[in-house]
């Protein structure tokens, strides 16, 4: 054999050897989501029922996304009723624009932008706080006292996540809906009864199911990894202290976003 | 001896490349202060939580009352980890919650006190560590000692049976140290709980422990009463003891004792077959002690200072000196008579006299008389080390001294 096929051979195997670690260390760190989730998520019924603490991160999670989440809404209706007015003006049937618009936020639009929208603003943050408890050892703290970080940490930001974002993907939904009755309706003239008309014939029950579907599934995604991310800094390699805070908020805020987005279109596929 | 409360059994621990503990073998007992002294990095913090389960071993066993904690029942683990107590060498404090809330969380978590019982413990804490004015502050806003006794009073809350304390003192100025060293020692009489405290604030630690046990080099070379320490031969626990006398060392270039001696003994042998003598003087500050009792630790320790430099500035790279007392110098010359010492004797003199420190007028507060004192010897024949140094304590004359004549200050 000459020593070319050998080393030919060598790189394959180091290929084959590098694609062996890399899926083997895929599903382990998928497997200890999975376990940190199904632990988390279990706590919350834990007694004493930790009442306040979820209350509290409600409060953060959801209340304080009431104005972004508008806004976006607002913005993202609008500008579904300019492009859904222009494409169906040339069929003539710009009297379908109210269900073009619903339709698609309530489907599709309300639950990703709204879960993209709160991994931005409270994801991150979730990733940041913990890590810092981490590398200050104030996780440690509290495992010396006998309390339950997973309970004290994870379970309420859990449970406040499930119910935050349906809310916050109704919010979405109907107003990004006026968004588009002010565009479609007030600015380019569309009849507002056949708006409204048109959204109360084609929207049915499975469509808010479906949407009400995603956006849970997106709570308990996005949360877990959000939590996952900032509870396990320091395993991280090469980042300690605040840098690894700092890499595991970006993780946090991009493994989400690329898993809502992907998840996204798997629960579709499902549900259609 | 009784059963000790913890047992650590032959306890090893690596990070990754890093070995950190070594079959280390370690004995705590209850209602005692025990006292985990070391060098910073070599695994103290870690060998306290290995206690506490935030750490776990790679082989050998840690016995709480005899039995291994692996065979410990999720309820009894349970029950001893609600035992004890946590003090972090960062504080740990969580940085979210007021002081107050700080110290109620392990309460309001753990139990199901009512809100004003709670409340009243708390108070009670924060009253005895007089943290009133800060409790409704953010540990970010606090100094770093109101930190401290802020994790102390955490400490405290639940009424610990055993508590464990990771570099208590460090980073606080003396007399909060003191302070907070007194606390422990004080809750301690008090309530009897069984502490396990590591540190490197030496010697203040062991005033307040029952038992001390050295880390070195991934072993445990000692353990047991600060009184055994005293007396022990083991090097490590001497360069422990005996730290800042090696810092003086190191900072007016005087050798390691050792040095000296096994020096000495080299060249008595070379005599003894008839090769040329070499010389041995011996320098002493009289009244060194005296010194330090009156007028104070840094004038004692600045005036051997002097002595120490002006002589080894004397000296040739080929020649040793090294402390042998409180204020003792022996230094060798190989190959020198005794003229070549004398004359150093001389230049020594010489430059004493001009010294500051030899001036009565800068004691303001207390002047005690000292002398300073030379001697030598020329080894010509087989002697032995008592003998070389009997001979020049015989030999020794004052060559410089500081009289405190009609000052009103003299002691």
């Amino acid at each position: 054999m000459n020593p070319e096929s050998v080393e030919g051979q060598g790189s394959l195997l180091r290929f084959i050897n590098w694609l062996g670690q890399i899926t083997i260390k895929i599903v382990s760190e998928l497997g200890a989501i999975a376990i940190f989730f199904v632990y988390g998520f279990t706590l919350i019924f834990s007694l004493p029922f930790q009442f306040r603490k979820i209350v509290q991160q409600i409060y953060f999670i959801g209340v304080k996304s009431f104005l972004i989440i508008s806004l976006i809404g607002l913005f993202t209706g609008m500008v579904l009723g300019l492009q859904g007015y222009y494409s169906l003006v040339k069929f003539g049937s710009e009297g379908m624009l109210g269900a073009a618009v619903a339709l698609s936020l309530i489907r599709e639009l309300g639950p990703v932008l709204t879960a993209l929208m709160i991994i931005g603003r409270a994801g991150s943050s979730i990733a940041a706080e913990i890590g810092i408890m981490r590398i200050s050892e104030q996780i440690d703290a509290l495992d010396t006292m006998d309390i339950n970080p997973m309970r004290y940490l994870v379970s309420p930001r859990i449970a406040a996540s499930i119910i935050s974002f349906p809310l916050l993907t109704a919010l979405f939904d109907v107003i990004g809906i006026l968004g588009g009755y002010l565009t479609g309706v007030l600015l380019l003239g569309v009849n507002s009864g056949i708006f409204f008309n048109r959204i109360y014939d084609s929207v049915v029950a499975k469509d808010i199911t479906g949407g009400f579907i995603k956006s849970l599934v997106f709570a308990l995604l996005v949360s877990t990894i959000c939590c996952y991310q900032g509870y396990f800094t320091h395993m991280r390699p090469g980042g300690y202290g605040a840098k690894g805070v700092s890499l595991a908020t970006t993780s946090a805020v991009v493994i989400s976003c690329v898993c809502v987005l992907v998840v996204d279109y798997v629960l579709t596929s499902f549900l259609l | 001896m009784a059963q000790p409360f913890i047992e650590f059994k032959d306890v090893s621990k690596r990070f990754g490349d890093l070995q950190v503990l070594d079959k280390v073998n370690l004995r705590i007992y209850s209602g005692e202060i025990t006292a985990i002294i070391g060098k910073s990095g070599v695994g103290k913090s870690v060998l306290l939580k290995h206690i506490i389960g935030l750490i776990k071993p790679d082989s050998g066993q840690i016995l709480i009352n005899g039995k291994p904690l692996s065979e410990f029942t999720k309820t009894e683990w349970r029950n001893f980890k609600r035992s004890l107590s946590y003090m972090f060498q960062s504080n740990a404090l969580f940085d979210s919650l007021t002081v107050f809330e700080n110290i109620a969380l392990p309460l309001k978590e753990r139990t199901r006190l009512p809100n004003k019982v709670i409340r009243e413990k708390v108070e009670y804490r924060i009253h005895q560590f007089e943290l009133q004015e800060v409790q409704d502050r953010y540990p970010s806003q606090i100094s770093g000692g109101m930190q401290k006794r802020v994790a102390l009073a955490r400490a405290l809350v639940t009424e610990p049976t055993m508590i464990l304390f990771d570099e208590p003192t460090t980073g606080l100025d003396p007399l909060r140290k003191n302070a907070v060293l007194n606390m422990i020692a004080h809750y301690q009489h008090e309530i009897g709980f069984t502490g396990v405290m590591v540190s490197h604030d030496i010697p203040d630690v062991f005033f307040i422990s029952n038992r001390v046990a050295i880390i070195e080099n991934k072993k445990i070379p000692f353990q047991g009463t600060p009184l055994e320490l005293e007396q022990t031969d083991n090097e490590v626990v001497w360069q422990f003891i005996h730290g800042q006398e090696v810092l003086q060392d190191q900072l007016t270039g005087l050798d390691p004792r050792q040095k000296v001696e096994q020096l000495i003994k080299e060249l008595t042998d070379k005599v003894a077959k008839g090769r040329e003598p070499f010389s041995v003087g011996l320098f002493t500050i009289d009244d060194l002690d005296e010194i330090k009792k009156g007028v104070g630790y840094i004038a004692s320790q600045r005036v051997f200072q002097c002595l120490a430099m002006t002589l080894k500035s004397y000296m040739s790279s080929n020649e040793y000196a090294a402390r042998i007392g409180t204020g003792e110098i022996l230094a060798v010359f190989p190959g020198s008579g005794a003229s070549r010492v004398k004359k150093l004797i001389e230049d020594l003199r010489r430059d004493c006299s001009r010294q500051e420190l030899m001036d009565p007028s800068k004691y303001k507060k207390v002047c005690i008389d000292f002398a300073l004192k030379a001697g030598v010897v020329e080894v010509n024949t087989r002697m032995d080390m008592a003998t070389i140094l009997a001979k020049a304590r015989e030999n020794q004359q004052v060559i410089a001294k500081m009289e405190c004549k009609g000052a009103s200050n003299r002691k």
